[in-house]
């Protein structure tokens, strides 16, 4: 199967950099180190794998374990018609990683999207604010740690 | 605090402000311009004013109970919504889905598809002036939300497609009523073709405005008709293909240019391939086994005999449950019955029943993933619509994404409008079809 070589491939190249692949119900995965995405992400973009398109970037948080966020991109490759699921964990006290928005214009919405609602830094991006909620926001809401009926409001309700 | 353009701006040039509560804006959105007489230099996009916390509320809400919030997601088109996350669930659970089922899906979701973007292009035409046309594909519209509201009892928040299958049966006349929408619809596009197609006023608002080169497109991470408006190949349908498309006979059309023009032009070919599927549908979906609706015993009839003796008439349903009979099920739901809702008229009239129905439904019971994460994507009204589900194994998912085609091609739209014409904001916001609820979640 040509989908096996893609991720025996890259764990040769890559060796200590991809700790982990996984092909859990036909979704190929590769558990990499958070240093090396950019490297890695570069490479497969680029060909002989052309994964040009980053379909989707989000961030899930695992509270109580260390380290406590991950970070998950959908890669597509429209020539090879393959998708690519890559993952990466982050600690909460060194909340950060590098941004894509040098290689995909959309990464730029979809970081600010993980921001907003998670509080990752991502390092290069050009304009790193709140997307849906409103700047003096507190907290980050999709945290496993923000109660789901803790209210914000702007204007002080009516008692 | 000021925003990214308030400081950017020059001094002598005007700052302008477009929405969120703009009768262009549908949808609430707001673009902030920045004009040098008419020309736009420099423009930012603020969006969130719908956003409802849809992926945290999903995180409190069982499997089943989270199936309803879907359907305000892409808000014209939710049975396309349902579908995607159902069939996530589904890749996780690993169902098979009875073939009669998922026909009635195939069905819904392509008149789903021409809803949707007979929605878009009805409120793009509108916004350009032309309002005929703004009338005959809503009119069209109404036809097919008949076919869906005969089948589904909703027409716009349906919640029909269930886990395991869909949650009742086609309606006895739907094929009557489906002709009918086709050949409504078929009218409608010809009139509207009419009408825009070689337009010199939508010509001159459309044609090689807004243009969006492939390799820009790609990287802005578009999906859907907007991408095949560029000239990429590329539709889930084809690409990965899920339910049975891939024994249907379609084509995807593509576009030349990425303007305006062949988003427009686009959208209006791929209606007619969805009503093509839909015509394959009428011919090819199997024949229901049991009889479509259940002559039996009323329902109060039953509840009042089970005190004394076990039923064993048939039983009548209300008619909120109707075509959802137990003799129904097995065309329309899995084999599977740890994952359905158990029948009505065994929850009612026996013991066994409202065990079963207790099992499913209480906190901490009912349909539970094996732990894991899916990625799902089906062929929105936009674009790839994918759920991605994180399962700690509960009964509530521990994290649920969704990657909406709409948030990906609207942050294009900054770069689309810069250096363009104040006036050329409408059609090219129109031809987006940007769904708040999508959107922003």
């Amino acid at each position: 199967m040509e989908k096996k070589k893609i991720v025996g491939l890259l764990k040769e190249r890559f060796q200590d950099k991809i700790k982990e692949t996984s092909a859990h119900l036909g979704d190929e995965t590769l558990v990499i180190d958070r240093a090396s995405l950019l490297e890695i992400v570069t490479f497969l973009k680029n060909k002989p794998y052309e994964y040009n398109m980053l379909l989707d970037l989000t961030c899930v948080d695992f509270l109580g374990q260390e380290p406590r966020f991950e970070m998950v991109y959908h890669l597509l490759s429209l020539p090879k018609n393959h998708r690519l699921r890559i993952k990466t964990r982050l600690s909460e006290k060194d909340l950060s990683i590098d941004s894509l928005t040098s290689l995909w214009e959309n990464a730029n919405w979809l970081e600010r999207e993980v921001y907003d609602m998670f509080g990752v830094r991502f390092k290069g991006h050009p304009d790193l604010r709140r997307i849906f909620m409103y700047d003096d926001f507190e907290g980050y809401p999709l945290r496993k740690d923000y109660p789901l009926r803790k209210r914000q409001p702007r204007i002080p309700l009516r008692k | 605090m000021p925003t990214r353009i308030q400081k950017e701006a020059r001094k002598e040039s005007l700052l302008l402000n477009m929405g969120p509560s703009h009768p262009a804006m549908h949808g609430t959105i707001r673009v902030m311009v920045e004009l040098d007489g008419e020309r736009i230099l420099n423009s930012e996009l603020e969006v969130g004013y719908l956003h409802r916390g849809f992926e945290k509320i999903c995180e409190h809400r069982t499997y089943f109970n989270l199936l309803p919030y879907t359907d305000r997601l892409n808000y014209v088109s939710p049975l396309i919504n349902n579908l995607g996350y159902v069939m996530a669930v589904e890749k996780m659970l690993g169902i098979e889905v009875p073939e009669r089922a998922q026909y009635i899906r195939v069905i819904m979701s392509e008149l789903s598809r021409i809803s949707d973007h007979l929605t878009c292009l009805a409120a793009m035409a509108m916004e350009c002036g032309a309002f005929t046309v703004f009338l005959y594909k809503i009119k069209a519209r109404e036809f097919i939300w008949d076919v869906i509201e005969e089948t589904t009892g909703a027409r716009m928040t349906t919640s029909y497609i269930r886990i395991g299958g869909v949650r009742a049966d086609l309606h006895p006349d739907w094929k009557e009523s489906l002709q009918k929408a086709i050949i409504e619809t078929r009218k409608v596009l010809k009139d509207v073709a009419g009408l825009l197609n070689k337009n010199k006023i939508f010509f001159n608002r459309t044609m090689d405005i807004a243009v969006m080169r492939p390799e820009e497109a790609i990287s802005f991470g578009w999906t859907g008709p907007c991408l095949r408006s560029t000239g990429v190949y590329y539709d889930v349908r084809k690409a990965h293909p899920y339910l049975v498309y891939d024994q249907m006979d379609f084509e995807v059309p593509l576009g030349k240019r990425g303007d305006n023009y062949d988003r427009y032009d686009v959208r209006m070919r791929e209606m007619e391939q969805s009503l093509r599927i839909v015509e394959q549908c009428l011919e090819k979906t199997p024949k229901s086994k049991g009889p479509l609706m259940v002559k039996g015993i009323e329902p109060v009839q039953a509840i009042k005999a089970s005190r004394k003796k076990k039923v064993e008439e048939r039983i009548k349903l209300s008619p909120n449950l109707e075509g959802s009979e137990k003799e129904v099920y097995e065309d329309i739901l899995t084999e599977n019955r740890k994952y359905i809702v158990p029948p009505k008229e065994n929850t009612y009239t026996s013991i066994e029943g409202i065990i079963n129905h207790f099992k499913f439904f209480m906190k901490g019971h009912g349909i539970r993933p094996p732990k894991g994460e899916v990625y799902f994507s089906v062929e929105g009204g936009n674009g790839e619509l994918g759920y991605y589900i994180v399962s700690d194994g509960t009964d509530k998912p521990y994290r649920l994404h969704l990657r909406g085609p709409c948030f990906h091609i609207v942050s294009a739209m900054e770069k689309l409008i810069q250096g363009r014409y104040v006036a050329d904001v409408i059609p090219t916001f129109g031809s987006f079809n940007m769904i708040g609820g999508e959107l922003d979640r």
